[in-house]
């Protein structure tokens, strides 16, 4: 499909995350922050007896969070994605999206458009959305906020915005398992295992020799001024969502 | 020797970075760049600038050829081009470019024509400064590469 980066095939364990930015630039970094924050690997370690009699490999899996990312262009390819535009052209149906995470300014429909049309239809609308703009315009926050967006993170977007989106991902959970009498989720999400406690086991690997066999892109730790702390944030780290705390009454239903 | 190399560049590297920090050319959002740069993904920081570069000349060349209309000037459109490139300027952390690009936003909102002009004059400047000085940057961090694979040969696959 055209307008529309893949970079992995998607696996039905992997979270699906659907980024939506005219820019390209955005979207590279979109999806390598989002790659970055969730760190996937298998470390093997080789330890040796002293007389080399014995070794074993000893095999640790760390962190579980594995974000596939599907990178549009645009609000109308992200419908098309989804399988809500008019023509009911050829959605992905084994590609269920966990979160959707757009730019507001887009020529064609902004994001706030895009945001209403997911919230208003049925099968879409428990999907999490957070916007992205670079401007800090609180009145546009509001309205987004009102329409059900989860987030609204100011541009440019760090690893920390980032990794705050984690957190949707277990409020999903949750509701999940409250509403699963309803039979309304997909089983899949039970599958999904913890986060934060094990992705700070992967922030310090292991200090003997260890290869990592499969790609992993764990957070760096290289010293400079905007790194955050690789500890989980808390859930009101977000300053949206403090507003809306302290503004009680969300209604997303 | 070529252990010696590799640190003066990583220095030659470090020094670079200062000085466009301290000219306020470049700001933090630079760093998370690195920062999303490592052994799966080498070469992340010098494909976005490219992608960057791509964008931005395009961009300025919609400006330009707006800004030469005799007759019509569609302010609207420069307000999008414009809004574009302060987006990605503001994501590879280039902080002076972005403030010179909301300085011509704000002559294209009162309708200035001739601050419009020197705006993109000064945008254009701006634009060619940054692309080499971030170009200095790549060059650098392909010595190093190269420094690196040199001294440690078994350990490339």
């Amino acid at each position: 499909m055209e307008g529309c980066d893949h970079l992995s095939p998607v696996d039905t364990e992997d979270v699906h995350v659907l980024a939506v930015d005219d820019s390209l630039v955005d979207r590279k970094v979109i999806e390598r922050l989002l790659r970055i924050s969730a760190c996937k690997g298998v470390c093997a370690l080789s330890f040796q007896g002293q007389n080399g009699h014995f070794s074993f490999l000893c095999f640790f899996f760390f962190n579980f969070w594995i974000f596939a990312v599907t990178a549009v262009d645009s609000g109308m390819r992200a419908l098309q994605f989804l399988g809500l535009d008019e023509e009911k052209s050829d959605a992905f149906d084994g590609l269920k999206v966990d979160l959707i995470i757009t730019d507001y300014c887009m020529p064609g429909m902004t994001g706030y458009e895009l945001l209403k049309k997911i919230k208003e239809s049925s099968a879409l609308r428990e999907i999490p959305v957070v916007i992205m703009s670079s401007e800090n315009v609180l009145p546009r926050i509001y309205r987004c906020l009102e329409e059900g967006a989860e987030d609204f993170i100011v541009k440019p977007v760090k690893l920390s915005d980032v990794k705050r989106l984690r957190d949707y991902m277990t409020t999903r959970e949750v509701k999940a398992g409250i509403s699963e009498e309803r039979g309304g989720e997909n089983t899949r999400m039970n599958k999904r295992k913890l986060r934060d406690t094990t992705s700070d086991l992967a922030s310090s690997p292991p200090s003997v020799s260890s290869s990592l066999l499969s790609s992993s892109s764990s957070p760096s730790d290289s010293p400079s001024p905007s790194s955050s702390p690789s500890s989980s944030p808390s859930l009101l780290d977000s300053p949206i969502r403090r507003l809306r705390m302290t503004n009680t009454a969300t209604t997303t239903d | 020797m070529l252990g010696l190399g590799g640190d003066r560049l990583w220095a030659d590297m470090n020094r670079l970075l200062a000085f466009l920090f301290h000219q306020g050319v470049l700001d933090e959002q630079f760093l998370q760049l690195q920062q999303l740069q490592d052994h799966s993904s080498p070469n992340f920081v010098s494909d976005v600038l490219s992608i960057y570069f791509h964008e931005s000349e395009r961009l300025l060349s919609n400006l330009r050829s707006l800004l030469m209309d005799r007759e019509f000037w569609d302010y609207k459109k420069m307000g999008i081009h414009l809004n574009q490139l302060m987006g990605s300027s503001s994501s590879i952390g280039a902080k002076r470019l972005r403030n010179v690009c909301l300085a011509f936003r704000a002559s294209v909102d009162h309708n200035n024509r001739p601050g419009c002009l020197r705006a993109l004059e000064m945008l254009e400047h701006e634009y060619c400064y940054l692309k080499n000085k971030l170009h200095e940057y790549i060059q650098i961090e392909q010595q190093r590469a190269l420094a690196a694979g040199v001294r440690y040969p078994a350990q490339n696959n």
